[in-house]
């Protein structure tokens, strides 16, 4: 598995060829060779794949080249090899890949071709350099590579203002998670000796400090990190508005990779959480309150997009409330499974904008069913498949979430679990309904755009190609990780668990518990709830927007307020921008003016001006009158004389 | 090849960098101020010379540890001042960042300058000249001369081939200075008597070093040194000269300000003052690291509010040079901090220099700095715009780019040394992101509306000429800095290991392999165990 | 012996006195400048008399170090007198007050 670097050159060199030559190469040109060096990716990753079962599923690390040498300082080009980052690598190429021949369609039209792929086959490099990378610190390049990738995407279509601001408010947030992120990474250093994360679960493991402070604190600052870069709260603000670039980079980078990175590395450094109960215990709870916070947002938005942005937010909360529990392959499963229903609701709604000319309102749609077939379809299932629809791919893993979180009971806070079920049940309900909500808006009620200006169609086959593996992906992704009820009835092992569990700490030990009976009536409980609010939900939103078609805006009117808030995504941004960033930017212009203009450097001019007005008292004694300065000269010479006589004279 | 690896071996390497610059501005003098062509191709030429006579440091595989090419002439016996000279790992890359930021400056002033150019080309050869000399003179009388040299043609940079308030600039700048040196000529003079007191009239580094002074007496010296360098640096609250400074500059002179004057200072720290003051420092180093970690984020916040494009960059030099003083003073059992803040001046150096350069090139074409002027350039001009983007972004500390290195190595050092000011450094790298980012964004993004800026020109060859190794730069020692640090290090640990072996009376290394317990135990030492598992 | 000392001293001191004078009361920079040359060689003859009376050769030694420099010197003043004179058509220095602070 020494050749698994390949992984990353392949995109590499598609980033160099584009960059340098893509402006000279025809498009098509460039489509491919950006594509195929993510399909060498996808190849590279999959042969790996059957090597590391064939090698009886051991982790290697290799490693490639010294990096940062200062013994006892070591960081190097390594990479992990485990079935974690197999499945991590493996998904990350293959939607990418999808996500490319998707885009070689969405972006035909496009000036900054070459630019696009370029920034995109470096943002797949980035990626899998952050899962593949078998230390932190090199995570971390990959962790702010794909950051930059996101910024550049983000403000792709740079001529507008919107996007610009959108890509440095991402980058500025997930600046403010990375600083947590590398604070933790020093105390790594400094308490263990080492980056390498075989080593470090050794440490970890052989020394148990379970509940140390120390460790409490890297946990949680790591963290801090993946609240940046997963949008967790409080810094899930800039994934909304990193909307504003081009819709396959929404799929991919928010939706189906670079935002799980958070997810990945609380898995990945497992080890070091279930030490922790504290920590867990706040992952836990800051991904279900996003969960339940951002659904309750995306219930009344009306952008495409944002919808979807929202419950991204919101399914990032569910795998994190998974990670708190100790439930770490079922996050990982969930994020699998979530790449593939959520890059197809992206690259479905990029289908549907670019059917409508650029629209993004769902107010403004209506009907499209009829003009986009595969795309509705698309949409459907991929919108089932996230409401947890029961046997689609999404059902499967948020059900075992719930359950996971149904019979948890974690030290510090024995109710904690059947609080964040409530929480997590709510949310689903939530999902259903802002889901099919948007089903109806967009495809099945009447039109609401003028028939005559816009002529809605089908995207082309490069586009629609694409969805239907991932359509596939959305249905069938859950069959390779069934909770033990489906298991059983269906007699389709649990595969996903126990090939990514090597990598993972305490892994499974919620589903090896729901072995015995009492077990089974618990999951067969938490399950029907599932399908229950899931049915409500779609029957909710069937009601409100088919049944009673104009009756939501009665309900607005009555409950004004609350809709209001909601609408306005609870005022975050606004109280964000009212108590850091306007006083900062206040703050930043008199320490500018006042401070080091006035201040400082009225002091530095002060001395100055001191200095020259008692220049100024002596300056009439320089007459520039040579003859006077002769006087000057032999007067002084007299006054010495005499000085001199009289001293000899006193002695 | 091999003849002449053998042959520059033997030759008096540093001699030669030091004075062929010399001979080439004399040779310049005598040639006719119309010959412009003719001029700035030789002064080119010569600095790529001396450039490439300096690689040959690099040849015969020496390990940088202790000093090498070492040079010793008597020169004034009567008060034992000599010629010594000589390069260590902490030296190296600065002397060479020295010989290729000079033809970097000159061919950037091809067509930037347009009168009095005969004079030009002979200042930016003295500049190396002095420069180069600063940085390996190991007589501390060679080297205050030096260090003196340098302000003369600085002076005469700024205020001739300045702009807007240059000689308000180039006077605030050389008095500035000068009120620091003057202190460490006092020093200076100070360490003489001091070693004349004990039998040694000597201003020899070499001897100094092994004959400190007592305690009482370090901390006067300290003091003295101190304000030159913090001055140079510079360090809040003595940088206001800087962003005059830079600001009214011809690029060429922002460049080797930014990259090689400023360093002249973190140099000085971490060459004279650690070495010849360990126990001041050391007891100094809890207040230098606050001032250090005031300048980072000070330096970053008043960044924010610049709408001068020049200014901005200089005054982020305040923020980044802050990284450097951290690492320096980060005395902890480990010296990764005071590699780090080696590695990191040469990467500012690149950096910085590198960004100067580029708002050189559109200063050029439109004879504004004021960022508001532009808007849109990315559409303008591609180019620019890629070469732009990769040296903000090695300025902002994006891992895979140099200055991810020097940063983190800094704040691991300073973290281990004190937490709580590393952390509150750490927080300088998000201020980073803020103000380059936002400048990014105006400069670049949006529509170009200003009829003026869509008529402008790409990066031509020439530009691309300089500014494409300093890219290459930025990303090999971002990817692979091994090199780099593999030469810094003994260096630096020579230095750090003989400050703490005196300072505090005893030396232990963080060895590789070490149990995490025994680790821990020194981290936490009173943490009681049990806790609330 | 010793007389020829004295009255060389004297001799100098006239001379020097009268340098002085030439120097403070003059306008014209040439005879200004030939006041400088009397003092500088009444200081040489001193120089040479105490030589003499202390039998060494120092001051004799700096007696020629003194020519030099004096001759330098006039070949510089005079060359500034030239110019002023370029400049202004007038040497008068009453009237040449540029170095006035």
């Amino acid at each position: 598995m020494d050749y698994i670097y390949l992984a990353i050159v392949f995109p590499l060199l598609g980033l160099l060829v584009n960059g340098f030559f893509g402006r000279r190469m025809t498009r098509r040109a460039v489509g491919t060779i950006a594509s195929l060096a993510i399909l060498g990716s996808f190849a590279v990753s999959l042969v790996a794949f059957f090597d590391y079962l064939d090698a009886g599923e051991a982790a290697r690390s290799i490693i490639l080249l010294p990096w940062i040498s200062l013994p006892p300082l070591e960081i190097s080009y390594g990479f992990l090899v485990d079935g974690l980052s197999l499945v991590m690598a493996l998904a990350v190429s293959l939607v990418s890949f999808l996500i490319h021949v998707y885009s070689t369609g969405y972006m035909a039209d496009d000036d900054g071709y070459p630019r696009y792929f370029a920034y995109l086959n470096l943002f797949v490099a980035m990626m899998l350099t952050l899962v593949l990378a078998d230390n932190l610190v090199l995570m971390f390049v990959g962790w702010e590579g794909v950051g930059l990738c996101s910024y550049l995407l983000i403000g792709f279509w740079y001529k507008r203002a919107a996007p610009s601001v959108a890509g440095l408010k991402a980058f500025v947030v997930n600046r403010i998670g990375d600083f947590a992120f590398l604070i933790g990474v020093f105390l790594v250093f400094w308490l263990y000796g080492t980056f390498r994360f075989t080593e470090l679960r050794q440490s970890v493991e052989t020394v148990a400090l379970a509940g140390h402070l120390p460790i409490t604190l890297i946990a949680l600052f790591l963290f801090g990190g993946a609240i940046g870069k997963s949008a967790q709260f409080p810094l899930y603000v800039w994934l909304p508005d990193a909307m504003e670039g081009p819709t396959p980079v929404s799929a991919l980078i928010h939706a189906a990779t670079m935002v799980t990175a958070g997810v990945y590395m609380v898995s990945r450094m497992s080890f070091l959480y279930s030490m922790t109960e504290v920590a867990m215990l706040v992952v836990a709870c800051v991904g279900a309150f996003t969960a339940i916070f951002a659904a309750s947002i995306a219930l009344v938005q009306n952008d495409i997009k944002r919808v979807l942005a929202y419950s991204t937010v919101s399914q990032l909360g569910y795998m994190f409330l998974a990670a708190g529990l100790g439930a770490y392959w079922i996050a990982i499963f969930h994020l699998f499974t979530h790449a593939f229903f959520k890059a197809l609701l992206f690259l479905a709604s990029g289908s549907v904008i670019h059917g409508v000319r650029g629209e993004m309102d769902m107010r403004k749609m209506g009907g499209l069913a009829k003009y986009m077939p595969h795309t509705y379809w698309h949409f459907l299932i991929g919108a089932m498949s996230i409401s947890g629809i029961p046997l689609l791919a999404g059902f499967f893993s948020k059900d075992q979430i719930l359950f996971a979180a149904f019979t948890s009971r974690p030290g510090i806070w024995p109710h904690a679990g059947m609080v964040l079920w409530v929480v997590g049940v709510v949310t689903a309900l939530f999902t259903a309904f802002y889901m099919f909500r948007q089903i109806y808006l967009v495809f099945l009620t009447k039109p609401r755009f003028d028939t005559d200006e816009i002529h809605p169609h089908e995207a082309p086959a490069s586009m629609i190609v694409p969805n239907w593996f991932l359509a596939v992906g959305s249905v069938f992704a859950g069959y390779i990780g069934l909770p033990a009820l489906f298991a059983g009835i269906l007699s389709l092992p649990n595969v996903f668990q126990p090939f990514v569990s090597g990598a993972l700490a305490g892994a499974g030990h919620v589903a090896e518990a729901a072995h015995g009976a009492q077990e089974l009536i618990k999951e067969v409980l938490t399950t029907s709830i599932s399908v229950v609010v899931a049915l409500v939900g779609l029957g909710l939103a069937f009601y409100l927007y088919q049944v009673r078609y104009g009756v939501t805006e009665k309900l607005k009117k009555a409950f004004a307020a609350p809709y209001r808030v909601l609408l306005n995504k609870y005022y975050v941004d606004e109280f964000y921008n009212a108590t850091f960033v306007q006083p900062g930017r206040v703050m930043c212009e008199q320490l500018s003016r006042a401070v080091d203009l006035g201040i400082i450097d009225g002091i530095v001019n002060a001395v100055a001006f001191v200095i020259g007005a008692l220049g100024q008292i002596l300056r009439p004694i320089q007459t520039g009158f040579v003859r006077n300065y002769a006087w000057y000269i032999g007067g002084g010479a007299v006054l010495l004389v005499i000085l001199l006589w009289l001293g000899l004279g006193a002695k | 090849m091999d003849v002449l690896v053998q042959m520059m071996a033997n030759a008096p390497l540093l001699s030669i960098i030091i004075f062929l610059p010399l001979a080439g501005a004399i040779i310049i003098t005598l040639m006719s101020p119309a010959r412009t062509h003719t001029i700035k191709w030789f002064a080119f030429w010569v600095s790529v010379v001396t450039f490439g006579i300096s690689l040959f440091l690099l040849a015969g595989g020496g390990s940088f540890e202790h000093f090498s090419h070492v040079e010793q002439y008597t020169w004034l016996p009567q008060i034992g001042v000599s010629y010594h000279i000589g390069v260590d790992g902490i030296s190296l890359w600065l002397v060479l960042l020295t010989t290729l930021l000079l033809p970097v400056s000159i061919l950037s002033s091809f067509s930037a300058i347009t009168k009095r150019e005969k004079e030009y080309y002979i200042l930016l050869l003295l500049m190396g000249f002095a420069l180069a000399g600063t940085f390996v003179a190991l007589d501390l009388f060679l080297f205050f001369l030096f260090w003196e040299a340098v302000l003369i043609p600085m002076y005469l940079l700024i205020g001739i081939w300045g702009s807007g308030r240059r000689i308000y600039a180039a006077t605030k700048f050389v008095l500035y200075t000068v009120v620091g040196s003057f202190f460490m000529l006092l020093a200076i003079i100070g360490l003489y008597v001091y070693a004349d007191s004990l039998g040694h009239a000597t201003f020899d580094f070499i001897w100094l070093r092994s004959h400190l002074a007592p305690p009482e007496l370090q901390t006067w010296f300290f003091l003295a040194f101190f304000l030159a360098f913090a001055i140079k640096v510079p360090l809040f609250p003595f940088h206001t000269w800087l962003a005059d400074a830079h600001t009214e500059a011809p690029t060429a002179g922002s460049v080797l300000l930014a990259a090689l004057l400023l360093k002249m200072g973190g140099y000085g720290f971490i060459r004279f003052c650690l070495t010849l003051f360990p126990e001041a420092s050391v007891s100094a180093a809890p207040w230098v690291m606050a001032l250090a970690v005031i300048s980072i984020i000070y330096g970053a916040l008043v960044c924010a509010a610049q709408t001068d494009f020049k200014r901005l960059i200089a005054l982020s030099s305040v923020a980044h040079m802050g990284f450097v003083m951290l690492g320096i003073f980060s005395f902890a059992n480990t010296s990764i901090g005071q590699v780090g803040a080696t590695i990191q001046m040469v990467n500012h150096g690149v950096t910085t220099g590198a960004l100067f350069l580029l708002v050189g090139v559109v200063y050029e074409r439109r004879h504004t700095r004021e960022i508001a002027q532009y808007g849109g350039l990315a559409a303008v001009m591609p180019q620019y715009y890629n070469v732009f983007l990769i040296t903000m972004l090695a300025s902002v500390g994006l891992p895979a780019l140099n200055g991810f290195v020097g940063e983190f190595l800094i704040l691991l050092g300073a973290f281990r040394a004190d937490w709580a000011l590393g952390g509150l450094a750490t927080f300088g790298v998000v201020l980073a992101a803020i103000y380059l980012l936002t400048m990014f964004r105006k400069v670049f993004h949006g529509e170009c509306t200003n009829p003026e800026n869509r008529k402008l020109l790409d990066l031509n060859a020439r530009e691309l000429g300089y500014l494409v190794p300093l890219v290459l730069l930025m990303l090999w020692i971002g990817l692979y800095p091994k090199p780099y640090l593999g030469a810094i290090k003994p260096a630096v640990d020579n230095t750090v290991k003989s400050v703490m072996r005196i300072a505090t009376g005893s030396i232990s290394y963080a060895r590789s392999g070490e149990k995490a317990a025994a680790v821990l135990a020194q981290v936490q030492p009173a943490e009681p165990t049990g806790g609330d598992a | 012996m010793e007389s020829i000392v004295t009255y060389s001293l004297v001799l100098s001191a006239v001379l020097f006195t009268m340098g002085v004078l030439a120097v403070l009361v003059r306008r014209n920079p040439l005879i200004m400048f030939m006041g400088i040359e009397l003092m500088l060689n009444a200081a040489n003859l001193a120089f040479i008399a105490f030589a003499r009376h202390l039998d060494k050769l120092d001051g004799q030694v700096i007696a020629l170090i003194f020519m030099a420099v004096a001759a330098a010197e006039v070949a510089i003043g005079l060359a500034i007198i030239v110019s002023i004179y370029r400049f202004r058509r007038d040497v008068d220095v009453d009237a040449v007050n540029s170095l006035r602070g």
